[in-house]
């Protein structure tokens, strides 16, 4: 049987978003999957050595807040100085508890896996990125690499 | 419940880390010998089944005891 392949395009670089690449490559992996994840945009805040993540729950009507508070408080009040470093220390504590493992976790899963990262060399000079700030291992290429192993692959899902 | 070989204690540990563990445990173990898998994810349960199908390790035994989920898998 031929080793089937997965592409993801990761795109977003908030903490909850970022679990949704590195579960499915390292699972997809551990189920024998070559994979590759193309990170582009704000994706690329998921390759920094130091991951500063976070999640916000402005704008998003869908986030559990504790005490219910996604049920009355004013949406306008999430916007407060604080209520993003606070949720996102609520997250993490939460993630924690039910043995969610953490992002770095996952990307170094991913790595062993030798599952494939490559950042949009076009991102890193748009937003004038010091690739020094990165984890080793990763290759730099734009959207032909990409295609190059996305159009053989079985899945290709954009994050 | 029947012989193993190895046991991986995954008990806390929620998706996909048990199917992660499990799957490097059994890098270590030779061709027909069994792991035992301890998960309290019951999430774990259809995991395990969908693991086994798509890898070729077999999955000898799956039940809940006491609250945790055991599996026995047999290498490929």
């Amino acid at each position: 049987m031929e080793q089937k392949k997965l592409a993801i395009i990761a795109t977003k670089g908030s903490l909850d978003w970022a679990y949704p690449p590195f579960i499915l490559g390292s699972t997809a992996a551990a189920l024998g999957y070559e994979v590759q994840i193309f990170f582009t945009f704000y994706g690329l805040q998921l390759l920094r050595k130091n991951l500063a993540l976070e999640v916000t729950p402005l704008g998003n009507p869908g986030m559990p807040m504790p005490m219910a508070m996604d049920k009355w408080f004013p949406v306008l009040l999430t916007a407060l100085p604080g209520m993003q470093a606070m949720m996102t220390m609520m997250m993490k504590k939460k993630m924690a508890a039910k043995g969610v493992a953490s992002i770095e976790d996952l990307r170094s899963l991913c790595q062993e896996a030798e599952v494939k990262f490559i950042a949009c060399q076009m991102t890193v000079d748009l937003f004038d990125l010091d690739t020094a700030d990165f984890i080793d291992g990763i290759e730099y290429g734009g959207a032909a690499t990409f295609f190059e192993f996305a159009g053989e692959t079985d899945i290709c899902l954009y994050i | 419940m029947a012989n193993f070989d190895q046991e991986l204690d995954a008990s806390g540990l929620n998706c996909p880390l048990p199917i992660l563990r499990a799957k490097k445990t059994l890098a270590g173990l030779g061709a027909g010998q069994v792991l035992h898998i301890i998960a309290t994810d019951p999430g774990s349960v259809k995991d395990f089944e969908a693991f086994a199908k798509q890898t070729g390790n077999e999955l000898l035994e799956s039940r809940e005891e006491g609250g945790k989920f055991h599996f026995l898998i047999k290498k490929a």
